[in-house]
């Protein structure tokens, strides 16, 4: 960490940072003289970890994401055996993400959550506070760094470098899943062990979705077969593309028919030369984060990279957006999950993972899907969405029909087939990848 | 300095009172400066530290004194960087423009409802600057009211766009930072001697020249407040270029935000960040040699 | 630089007034005021226009403003204060606004005064420090506050935010003050306490007057930017939400039409307050 002449000394601590101690625990008070010792140890030495250091953070060994937490430690069987019911729960999730009903006053509420507060007798206060995953990480960040409570008790990432890094640092709460009845009973293959969190050790899947092409049909007359309609330059300055790290980086590989989870740096190369050209060519408008649906709604953005859902979502609820399409174009699609997870220090765990498990009975899982219009982990709703379908009339059973029988709710084998998954980035690949690919958004 | 005859006299009578009063200036700066140490400096100090350190997030940051963070941060950005200086002095002049001419007419003109008129001015600033920013975007969207109008009428071909270009960058914070620019204007004229302005307007046969000649010599500490309040602001900008611009339009702090936020190359970050600071201290430094004034925030 | 003001042996004497010349060119500044007035507020009409917008719901989605003119209605402003979520960030805002504005007016007046009024050992290193504040990345200031504050385990909410608040208000502030100071006629307190009055009673009834107009443009430049904040208040607000950081979320998936209609009441109240100002104001002319 620094050269501590001083500060290093006072707790004979070894002046080289080690990942314990970002996961050290923080006394929540620090005396005034130890800040000011710190402080006084000069411009050179100083800094937040040296503030740290001198209020006795102390040094645990061995980084999480490798051998179970020992006994007593949070996340092993024993911890969670203390835990007790709060009653609350505070979950952050993206947003347009749960189901949701107005009532007659107007207020909002979400069914499935107080069918599970009338089961459980637990208050979830649910938050749609998750616009990209990289800066709510870096807004939780501090606070896992130094072993306090995030306020969050259930946060949903999407699989990706930030949810890696926080595996890795143990920034999650270890999950118990003799703890989690309905998911072990009902979790579907997709969302079962997969790459990013082998054994479902730190994450249980919200819902999945696809990285696709969307258009407006109105500007835009003939139909997007390919990931190359987004380099036409008769829609020069209406075209789209997702600007976070992951989405872009790893379509272009699809795009040239590269398999990105078994890519290597050679490959990322190729992608971003093609993501080079592109912007280059002066067709972009832009790179999007969840904004790109607000443009597209204004009429500004004509054609863009999106998400399966939202477009889903707009198509079906709203008239004046009958114009849009979605599709996987002939090269392939990415397909993505978003995690629910327990921040490590989170006040309320148990709350927090019966809460989870809780999306996991089928009809509850059902009925999200059939509100979010997303690919849902458990296949026993599938039959239970086809099934009100049937039974709906009217409206209702247009919208359930179109939901039941999309593909991208409920994608057919060979449209799963030709989706690929996200590149797992380890270690110095993430520096790697992001000097490669940040640049060309940030230009 | 210097003080009229009668108050040196009276302090000659009550020596301790000079020393007393050496101190008042300390007094007085008290309590913002600790305010300001706590909650600025000891943080700053910290990613000053940073800045020199190397490693990663997995495996922590170790301070090297590794001043090459510096020339890396300046090699890789210097295009942007130039850029985000080019926009930060476009904005700065066009808001001296737009603004002198207000800050003038209320300060001279607005009577007793000055007050009212300066709050006219900050209200919009009220509202928001997301709202107003989507408001903008509501208004300067291809089938907006301006655009789309200007379309149908087939003054502009139906592609034309504004967002996503530097045009939408520099005019959206040249909006953002009118404020800026015109309190510290207005501050400084509004205590311009009338008489100064009358005699002046005797002196010279023409308005324009007594402007030139007076006024404006005596409105130089708030031009200078207004330039510096606006330059660093709009050179470090990133909220705007976010939002208006697009691909080859992004500032200095686009980069910043994405290595803090995104790459978490925190060493890089700070190094990046402190560049700026730097590059603009010595910027204000030069313009006041240039203006004359020792102090830099006057 | 210090403004010198006239020595009145040397002023002029008073000329008989000139008649104002009738010329259309005295129209040009009132009307480029007012030109100018109308376009710092313009995108303000436009989100007064909206805020009587309808919107077409589908089903089970929250209502969002549409960008284009379906309807009139008042529908937003009986459902003003319907969703939680915004009303509780509203008045956050409101809340942290006023409390960082008062404090940073206060703290902010004396700094400027000391740089305004008075020469001593480390003026230039105040002003230095000045300087850097106002120059530091929001970014960069927002991180590394944040994690400072968790260093010292403070946990990030309203408090956390009304220091940072105040922070970052206090030179702008001082700016704006020290330059009302520097200009000021030291010959008025001289004056003062050759009169008998007492270091402290000069400084109520004549030096603050003289620099309130400084005061009161900082205080307001102070509200502005706390309101106007996001960078900084999304990395050391915690789960307290403020209103630009709920609105900017919120504009990702579409804007419920009660901010346009929260937002169309702060400027219409501050309307309001401004006309008070220019009634009283002829009243005492």
């Amino acid at each position: 960490m620094i050269n501590h002449t001083k500060g290093g000394g006072m707790n004979g601590e070894t002046p080289r940072i080690d990942p314990a101690w970002l996961r050290g625990n923080l006394m929540p008070r620090m005396s005034r003289r130890n800040l000011f010792k710190a402080a006084g140890v000069g411009v050179g030495a100083l800094s937040l970890s040296s503030i740290l250091a001198a209020c006795g953070v102390k040094s645990e060994g061995g980084a999480q994401g490798s051998g179970p937490p020992p006994a007593g430690d949070e996340g092993s069987a024993s911890w969670w055996a203390e835990q007790k019911l709060a009653k609350v729960c505070n979950f952050t999730n993206w947003p347009a993400y749960i189901d949701l009903d107005n009532t007659k006053e107007g207020l909002e509420r979400h069914p499935t959550l107080l069918e599970f507060f009338n089961t459980t007798g637990i208050t979830v206060t649910y938050r749609a506070d998750i616009n990209a995953n990289e800066e709510f990480y870096a807004s939780i960040r501090p606070a896992l760094e130094s072993g306090q409570d995030t306020g969050h008790d259930i946060i949903v990432i999407t699989n990706g470098q930030e949810l890696t890094e926080m595996i890795q640092l143990g920034f999650l709460i270890e999950l118990d899943h003799s703890l989690t009845p309905y998911f072990n009973e009902n979790v579907g293959p997709s969302a079962k062990d997969p790459a990013y969190d082998p054994g479902n050790r730190f994450t249980m899947a919200w819902q999945s979705g696809m990285t696709g092409i969307a258009w407006n049909t109105d500007y835009v007359k003939t139909p997007v077969t390919s990931f190359m309609d987004l380099f036409n330059e008769d829609y020069a300055g209406h075209i789209g593309m997702f600007g976070n790290n992951a989405d872009a980086p790893n379509y272009a590989m699809v795009a040239l028919g590269i398999d990105p989870t078994t890519s290597t740096p050679d490959d990322w190369q190729k992608a971003a030369d093609l993501l080079i050209q592109q912007r280059d060519s002066g067709v972009l408008r832009k790179y999007y984060d969840q904004s790109y649906l607000t443009e597209m709604e204004n009429g500004d953005l004509w054609m863009s990279m999106a998400w399966s859902g939202d477009i889903l979502n707009d198509k079906l609820y709203f008239p004046e957006f009958a114009s849009f399409e979605f599709t996987t174009p002939s090269e392939g699609g990415i397909i993505w999950t978003d995690n629910m997870c327990i921040p490590s220090h989170a006040a309320h765990p148990l709350d927090a993972i019966t809460t989870m498990d809780w999306y996991y009975k089928p009809d509850i899982a059902a009925q999200l899907t059939e509100w979010n219009a997303y690919v849902s982990p458990v296949p026993a709703g599938t039959e239970i969405v086809k099934a009100d379908a049937e039974a709906a009339t009217g409206a209702d059973a247009e919208v359930l029909n179109t939901i039941a029988s999309s593909p991208y709710v409920f994608p057919p084998d060979d449209l799963s087939a030709q989706l690929h998954n996200y590149r797992v980035l380890e270690g110095d690949e993430i520096q790697q990848w992001n000097d490669l690919f940040q640049p060309i958004f940030i230009s | 300095m210097e003080r009229p005859l009668p108050a040196d006299l009276h302090q000659l009578k009550r020596p301790s009172r000079s020393r007393k009063k050496a101190l008042v200036p300390y007094a007085l700066l008290a309590p913002g400066g600790l305010w300001i140490l706590l909650f600025f400096i000891v943080p700053m100090v910290a990613m000053a530290s940073l800045s020199l350190q190397q490693g990663s997030t997995l495996e922590g940051y170790t301070m090297t004194w590794h001043f090459a963070n510096y020339s890396d941060a300046l090699s890789a950005n210097q295009e942007i960087l130039i850029r985000s200086l080019r926009n930060g002095a476009i904005v700065t002049v066009i808001s001296l423009l737009l603004s002198y001419p207000v800050a003038y007419w209320i300060a001279f003109y607005g009577g007793k409802r000055r007050n009212g008129f300066l709050f006219l001015l900050l209200l919009p600033f009220f509202v928001s600057f997301v709202i107003r920013t989507v408001a903008w975007s509501f208004i300067l969207s291809d089938e907006g009211i301006v655009f789309g109008t200007l379309k149908n009428i087939g003054i502009l071909p139906d592609s034309y766009h504004v967002i996503g270009t530097t045009l939408a960058v520099i005019a959206g914070i040249t909006y953002n930072l009118l404020p800026f620019t015109i309190l510290p204007l207005y501050v400084s004229l509004e205590q311009i001697d009338r008489r100064l302005v009358e005699a002046a307007k005797d002196l010279f046969s023409n308005r324009l020249q007594a402007f030139l000649k007076v006024v404006f010599p005596l409105s130089l500490p708030g031009v200078f407040a207004a330039v510096l309040l606006t330059f660093i602001p709009a050179t470090g900008d990133y909220v705007n270029a976010g939002v208006l611009g697009g691909p080859g339009t992004s500032m200095i702090g686009n980069v910043i935000n994405s290595e803090f936020i995104v790459r978490r190359e925190y060493p890089e970050a700070a190094a990046l960040a402190f560049l700026l600071m730097m590059v603009m201290l010595v910027g204000a430094v030069l313009y006041a040699r240039v203006l004359g004034t020792e102090q830099i925030t006057t | 630089m210090s403004v010198t003001t006239a020595d009145p042996q040397t002023a002029a004497p008073p000329v008989p007034a000139r008649k104002p010349r009738k010329r259309w060119t005295r129209f040009i500044l009132p009307t480029y005021t007012g030109a100018f007035l109308l376009y710092l507020s313009f995108p303000i009409f436009v989100i007064i226009l909206f805020s009587f917008n309808q919107t077409r719901t589908g089903f089970g989605t929250a209502p969002r403003v549409k960008t284009t003119w379906i309807g009139f209605t008042t529908e937003w402003y009986h459902k003003l204060f319907q969703i939680p979520d915004l009303t509780t960030a509203l008045s956050h805002s409101i809340t942290i606004g006023l409390l960082s504005a008062f404090a940073a007016a206060i703290l902010g007046t004396f700094v400027g005064l000391a740089l305004g009024r008075y020469q001593y050992r480390g003026k230039s290193a105040t002003d230095f420090l000045i300087f850097l504040n106002i120059s530091s990345p929001e970014v960069v200031l927002g991180a590394a506050l944040a994690s400072f504050f968790v260093s010292l385990g403070l946990p990030r909410g309203l408090f956390t935010l009304f220091l940072s608040h105040t922070m970052f208000s206090i030179p702008f502030v001082a700016i704006t003050v020290r330059a009302r100071a520097a200009g000021l006629d030291r010959a008025l307190e001289s004056a003062a306490m050759d009169l008998g009055a007492g270091p402290v009673v000069t400084f109520m009834k004549v030096t603050l007057p003289l620099v309130f107009p400084g005061i009161l443009a900082g205080f307001l430049l102070a509200f502005a930017l706390s309101m106007d904040d996001f960078v900084i208040s999304n990395f050391v607000q915690g789960p307290s939400q403020m209103f630009p950081t709920y609105v900017y979320a919120i504009t990702k998936v579409g804007i419920p039409p009660h901010v346009f209609a929260f937002a169309t009441l702060i400027f219409l109240g501050g309307v309001l307050l401004a006309s008070l100002q220019f009634v009283g104001a002829r009243r005492k002319a």
